[in-house]
């Protein structure tokens, strides 16, 4: 098993997007992007408890019996998105509250166990951290991407910063409603999916 | 008694889990392939999210909350122990699930091999935790937090369904290449979303 450093961390951003071709962690991924602000905050959240797990459990992955490595994995997850949602609690309690109960959402975020149970058991913690690292990127491209268009194209705006005039405060622009709403992510996600797997064809599934 | 058709009608409708605030998706989407498989893991969700919520509501009633351990002393009276929800919710549902699979092994077991797979999977499903930390953050009381998890848990089974159905027809039809799969089955959910946004405002 020699995995290249550089692979671990790159590979997860396009070739093998954890929202993308894995379809892992969706759930939280749609209902914080409808602004910029919560989607990076999201993000660095991801990243944070995903890299830290993966070290964790890859550190101590020898001596977890498989029959309960589920429980030890998820209490190893919980105590990180605990410590996680204190902090925002603390330094960031107004985009925290926008955020409600998705920062804990995060311990039943796919992505998290997935990586946890696939990667991190059977490898070292240096290319898990990385693995980690990469994977927490790849979630935060989706993320970033669908935010962008969302908050751009639903409300005029960017990071709270007015780019085109909405016409209810005078402007010329009409906000798109539709993308605020939850039908919006949905198609922007399909879309970023048709878009990566034209450009890299051998991603296609096999409809069966 | 309208009090709670109302909430179990916006459970199921207004603020139907999957569709308008995206928990679950991961297995939503990976299960929906036929309907007979979604059905099942329809039923199992229901199942658990109707017996977990009020579960955690009475934990958090009773042990949690800010000042809920008065009834053991009155020294607990300002123990707030509400950063421990994550952790004692999730161990909670993973209790919950273990037993509910062990139970239905024993007296059901033809329910038993219908659902068997879509069980342990169930424990890591963000819908159950979702409908938990909702039911905190609303702030229902027992009875509420009851028909909240029986609504979530309907409305669910309903979207999957719904979804597997569509699925199935979809094999004959011809979506363009790189759409295949998983795109195609995003702008259907997309689709669906609005459909339920149809919903929207309706009130008893």
């Amino acid at each position: 098993m020699a995995l290249k450093e550089k692979d671990v961390l790159i590979d997860p951003l396009f070739n093998n997007n954890p929202i993308a071709l894995q379809v892992l962690g969706i759930c939280s991924a749609l209902a914080v992007t409808t602004k910029m602000e919560t989607s990076i905050v999201m993000s660095l959240a991801v990243i944070a408890v995903l890299a830290l797990s993966n070290l964790s459990v890859s550190l101590i992955r020898n001596y977890i019996p498989s029959s309960i490595r589920i429980i030890v994995q998820l209490t190893i997850i919980a105590s990180l998105v605990i410590v996680t949602d204190q902090i925002l609690k603390a330094f960031l309690f107004d985009t925290a509250k926008q955020l409600s109960v998705f920062v804990g959402l995060i311990i039943t975020n796919c992505i998290v166990m997935g990586r946890a149970e696939a990667f991190a058991m059977q490898q070292p913690p240096k290319l898990s951290l990385l693995d980690g690292l990469g994977n927490g990127a790849g979630y935060a491209v989706i993320l970033l991407a669908v935010g962008f268009f969302r908050e751009l194209f639903g409300s005029g705006s960017l990071f709270g910063f007015t780019l085109m005039k909405p016409v209810t405060e005078g402007g010329w622009y009409t906000p798109n409603g539709l993308m605020v709403l939850a039908p919006g992510a949905f198609f922007l996600i399909g879309i970023f999916i048709w878009v990566l797997r034209t450009w890299k064809p051998d991603q296609v599934e096999m409809e069966g | 008694m309208e009090h709670y058709l109302n909430l179990a009608i916006k459970a199921i409708f207004v603020e139907n889990m999957a569709l308008a605030f995206f928990l679950g998706m991961c297995s939503f989407l990976a299960v929906s392939k036929k309907v007979d498989t979604a059905l099942g893991l329809g039923a199992a969700v229901i199942f658990v999210l109707a017996v977990t919520t009020p579960l955690n509501n009475f934990i958090y009633q009773y042990v949690l909350k800010e000042g809920a351990l008065s009834w053991l002393s009155e020294d607990f009276a300002t123990v707030d122990l509400s950063f421990l929800n994550f952790l004692t919710f999730i161990g909670s549902i993973a209790a919950t699930v273990q037993v509910v699979e062990m139970a239905l092994d024993r007296y059901s077991p033809t329910l038993y091999s219908a659902l068997g797979v879509f069980l342990p999977l169930i424990a890591v499903n963000c819908a159950i935790l979702g409908a938990s930390l909702f039911m905190v953050e609303r702030d229902y009381n027992f009875a509420e937090s009851t028909v909240f998890g029986l609504g979530s848990g309907i409305g669910w089974a309903l979207a999957i369904v719904a979804l597997a159905a569509i699925r199935e027809k979809m094999r004959y039809s011809d979506v363009p290449h790189g759409l295949r799969g998983l795109g195609m089955t995003f702008i259907v959910t997309g689709l669906m979303a609005i459909g339920f946004m149809a919903f929207a405002g309706i009130q008893l």
